[in-house]
C-alpha cells in the first residue's frame, strides 16, 4: 500500500464520526510518525477543508510534528512536582548520555507526582527515578 | 491456593508492579489485578487476605508469602492514611477489580442509575443542587445548576463531555478513577444524559494518559447495553495543556486549534457544535451516583463546611513523604493534609512552600498553613484549590526559579488568543531573568525609539524591574481571556511576595 492509499484509508475510517480531524490526525502520526505537508493535503481533501485549517490544527498540538524523527524518544516529566523531588538535577547527565542517538522530550506531567521524577517510553512508565536508572533508560533505549 | 492482590494502576506499573505480579504466579498465586488504594508511597503494594505488604520488590515475595517479611503495614483498611479518608468517590480504591462488571454491581454499582431513572428530570437535578456538589475541575461552579441550565436550553440534540485532561502538574485523581473504577464516571456519565436529555457523551482524556483510555475503551465497551440508550465515546487529547478549558476541549473535540472562545455563550448554551453541553469533570461527574442513592444528596450535603460541601480527593504529591490520594470532606487544614497525613518531606528537609491548584495556583508559605480546604477561604488568600492537587517543595526550592517557571509554562501552553497571555509570558521569563541576574541591561532599542514616550528612557533598576514586573502580572491577571494567562500572576507573586529574598533582593 503507498502512503497516499494508507492515508485515504485512515480518513475513510473515520467517516461518519462528529469531529474525525482529531482521531485521523493521531492515527496518521503513529502510522508516519508525522504529519507531513503531503498527508495535510489528503486529509484536507477528504474532510473537505482547506489545508491551512489542517495546518492550523497539526502545528496547534504537541503531539502532531511536521518531520518524522526515527530516535527512540524519553519523554521525561518535568513539570512542578517533579522538579519538587528533584529531577532538574538529572536533566544533563540524561541529555549527556542521549546525545544524538536518543531523544530526551520535556513533558508537563504524566500523573505520577507522589513518585517522581517520571518519565514515558510509550505506553511504558517509569517513577522515582534517580541518575543511575534514568542513564539506564536512555542507555537501554 | 492463595489470591494475592496487586494494583495495575499506571502508578503501581511504573513503580515495577507487574514484575512482582508475575514473581507470585511463578510461586504457584492466584493474583487479581485490583485498583490502587492510593498509598503511593507503598506501591506496589501486595494484599493477601486484607493484609498488605510494600513498597515490594522481587526480592520480597518469598518472605511475604512465608509472612516473615518486615514489608508488613497490616490490615490495610485499618493503616491511618486510610482509616482517617472519607472515601465516597473512591469507595471502591483497591478494593474491586476495575473491568469487572460483576466487582462494580456487588459493590452497590448502577444503583444511582437505577434510581435516577426513576425520577423526573427537575426532581434529579434538585437533588444535586441539595448535595451542594461544585465543580471539581477547578472553578467549583455549582453542578446541579449547569445541569438545570442545559435541561432548560432549547434543542434536541444535547451532549455530556466529560473533562479528563488532567494537565495539572501534582494532580492524578481522574486518572486514578478512570483506571480504577471506569464505570463509576460512566455511570455519572449516564445520569447526568438522563438528568438533561443528552444522547451522546464524550470522554476527552489527554493523550499521556494511555492506560487510562485504554480502560475506558474497555469499559464502555462493557456497559454500553446497560448505559443505552445512552452513547459514549473516548477521544484524546493531543499534548496542550489549555484543552483542559472547557471552551479549548470543546473546540479541540470539534477537531479545531484548541483556543479558547469567549463566554457568552455559556457552552451550556451553544457547547459541542453550537448545542447546549454539559461539561464536567471526572470527579464532578464520578461524585453524582453517590448523591443519587436514597439520601445520598443529604447525606454528601453533611460532609465539609460553608460553601464547601461534600468530600474532595486531594492528592498529596511532591516532596512529600507519604504521597497519594487523601479523599476527605471539606475544612482540613494544609498543616494536617502536610505533617499529620502526609508526614512531611520526603528528603526529610523542612517544607518551604506549597503549591496548591496546579500551575496557576499560589505558592503558600508555611505561615498559611492553618489554612483550611476551602473554596472561599483559598480565594480570599489569592490562592485556590483548583483540582485539589498539593505540591510540596523543601529548602533547597528556589521560588524565583519556580517563578519563571510559571511564565514559561504559560508560554508554552498559551493558546495565543489573547496579547497579555502569549506575549505577556514571554516579557515575563525575560524579566525575571534580568531581576535574578541584577545584570545592569542595555536599553531595550525599542523603547529607546523616539515614538516610545512612556518608555523609561534609563536603565531600569531593580525596584523598577521588580514594579515592570507587578505592572505585567496585573496585565495578564485582569486583561487575559480566560485563566491560564489570569491565574499565572498568582504563583508569580506568590513567590515575589514571600520569598524576595530568592529574586535577589538585597535582604
Ligand atoms: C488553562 C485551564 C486548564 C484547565 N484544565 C482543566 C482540566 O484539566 N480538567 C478540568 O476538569 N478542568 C480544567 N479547567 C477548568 C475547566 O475550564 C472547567 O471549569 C471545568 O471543566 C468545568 O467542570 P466542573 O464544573 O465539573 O469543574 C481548566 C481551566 C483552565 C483555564
Ligand atoms: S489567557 Fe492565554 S490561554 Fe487563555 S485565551 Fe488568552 S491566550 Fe489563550
Ligand atoms: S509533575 Fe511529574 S508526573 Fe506529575
Amino acid at each position: 500500500m503507498t502512503g497516499e492509499e494508507r492515508l485515504t484509508e485512515i480518513c475513510a475510517a473515520h467517516r461518519g464520526r462528529e469531529g474525525p480531524l482529531l482521531p485521523i490526525l493521531h492515527d496518521v502520526q503513529s502510522a508516519f510518525g508525522c504529519v507531513d505537508p503531503a498527508a495535510e493535503r489528503v486529509i484536507a481533501n477528504a474532510l473537505n477543508l482547506s489545508r491551512a485549517e489542517v495546518h492550523g490544527v497539526v502545528s496547534f498540538y504537541h503531539d502532531f510534528t511536521a518531520e518524522a524523527d526515527p530516535r527512540p524518544a524519553i519523554e521525561l516529566c518535568r513539570a512542578e512536582a517533579c522538579q519538587a523531588r528533584g529531577v532538574e538535577a538529572l536533566v544533563e547527565a540524561a541529555e549527556h548520555a542521549a546525545g544524538e542517538r536518543v531523544r530526551i522530550k520535556t513533558v508537563y506531567c504524566l500523573g505520577l507526582c507522589s513518585a517522581g521524577p517520571a518519565a514515558r517510553i510509550g505506553s511504558q512508565l517509569h517513577a522515582r527515578l534517580d541518575r543511575a536508572a534514568l542513564l539506564e533508560l536512555v542507555q537501554s533505549a | 491456593m492463595t489470591t494475592v492482590r496487586i494494583s495495575d494502576d499506571a502508578l503501581a506499573l511504573a513503580c515495577g508492579a507487574d514484575v512482582i505480579a508475575e514473581a507470585f504466579v511463578a510461586a504457584g498465586c492466584t493474583v487479581e489485578r485490583v485498583s490502587s488504594w492510593g498509598m503511593h508511597w507503598l506501591e506496589p503494594l501486595v494484599e493477601i487476605d486484607g493484609s498488605g505488604w510494600g513498597p515490594t520488590g522481587v526480592d520480597d515475595v518469598a518472605a511475604i508469602l512465608a509472612k516473615t517479611s518486615d514489608l508488613s503495614i497490616g490490615t490495610i483498611a485499618d493503616h491511618p492514611f486510610i482509616a482517617a479518608q472519607q472515601r465516597l468517590t473512591f469507595a471502591r480504591a483497591g478494593k474491586t477489580r476495575p473491568l469487572s462488571l460483576d466487582d462494580y454491581a456487588a459493590t452497590g454499582g448502577w444503583a444511582g442509575l437505577k434510581r435516577a431513572r426513576m425520577l423526573a428530570s427537575p426532581d434529579l437535578i434538585a437533588e444535586v443542587i441539595q448535595s451542594g456538589l461544585r465543580g471539581r475541575g477547578g472553578a467549583g461552579f455549582p453542578a446541579g445548576i449547569k445541569w438545570q441550565t442545559v435541561a432548560a436550553a432549547p434543542g434536541t440534540r444535547k451532549y455530556i463531555v466529560c473533562n479528563a485532561d488532567e494537565g495539572d502538574s501534582g494532580t492524578f485523581a481522574d486518572r486514578m478513577l478512570m483506571e480504577g473504577d471506569p464505570f463509576h464516571l460512566i455511570e455519572g456519565m449516564a445520569i447526568a444524559a438522563h438528568a438533561v436529555g443528552a444522547a451522546q457523551g464524550y470522554i476527552y482524556v489527554r493523550s499521556e494518559y494511555p492506560h487510562a483510555i485504554a480502560k475506558l475503551k474497555a469499559a464502555l465497551v462493557l456497559a454500553e447495553a446497560l448505559i443505552a440508550p445512552f452513547r459514549c465515546e473516548v477521544r484524546v487529547g493531543a499534548g496542550a495543556y489549555v484543552c483542559g478549558e472547557e471552551t479549548s476541549l470543546l473546540n479541540s473535540l470539534e477537531g479545531k486549534r484548541g483556543e479558547v472562545r469567549a463566554k457568552p455563550p455559556l457552552p451550556a448554551h451553544q457547547g459541542l457544535f453550537g448545542q447546549p453541553t454539559v461539561i464536567n469533570n471526572v470527579l464532578t461527574l464520578a461524585a453524582v451516583p453517590h448523591i443519587l442513592l436514597e439520601g445520598g444528596a443529604a447525606h454528601y450535603d453533611s460532609h465539609g463546611i460553608l460553601r464547601s460541601k461534600g468530600t474532595m480527593p486531594i492528592q498529596l504529591a511532591g516532596n512529600i513523604k507519604h504521597g497519594g490520594l487523601f479523599e476527605t470532606a471539606f475544612g482540613i487544614t494544609l498543616r494536617e493534609l502536610i505533617y499529620d497525613i502526609g508526614g512531611g518531606t520526603f528528603s526529610g528537609r523542612p517544607v518551604k512552600a506549597v503549591q496548591v491548584g496546579g500551575p496557576l495556583g499560589a505558592y503558600l508559605h508555611p505561615d498559611q498553613f492553618d489554612i483550611v480546604f476551602d473554596y472561599e477561604a483559598y480565594s480570599a488568600a489569592d490562592a485556590l484549590i483548583g483540582h485539589g492537587g498539593i505540591v510540596v517543595f523543601d529548602d533547597t526550592a528556589d521560588m524565583g526559579k519556580l517563578a519563571r517557571f510559571a511564565m514559561e509554562f504559560c508560554a508554552a501552553e498559551s493558546c495565543g488568543k489573547c496579547t497579555p497571555c502569549r506575549i505577556g509570558s514571554t516579557r515575563g521569563v525575560e524579566l525575571i531573568d534580568r531581576i535574578r541576574g541584577r545584570a545592569q541591561t542595555s536599553a531595550d532599542p525599542v523603547a529607546a525609539l523616539p515614538q516610545m514616550h512612556n518608555a523609561a528612557k534609563h536603565l531600569r533598576t531593580h525596584d523598577e524591574n521588580l514594579q515592570l514586573l507587578e505592572d505585567l502580572c496585573e496585565t495578564m491577571q485582569y486583561g487575559s481571556l480566560c485563566a491560564l494567562g489570569g491565574f499565572t500572576p498568582y504563583p508569580v507573586r506568590s513567590a515575589l511576595k514571600h520569598w524576595p529574598e530568592d529574586f535577589g533582593a538585597s535582604s
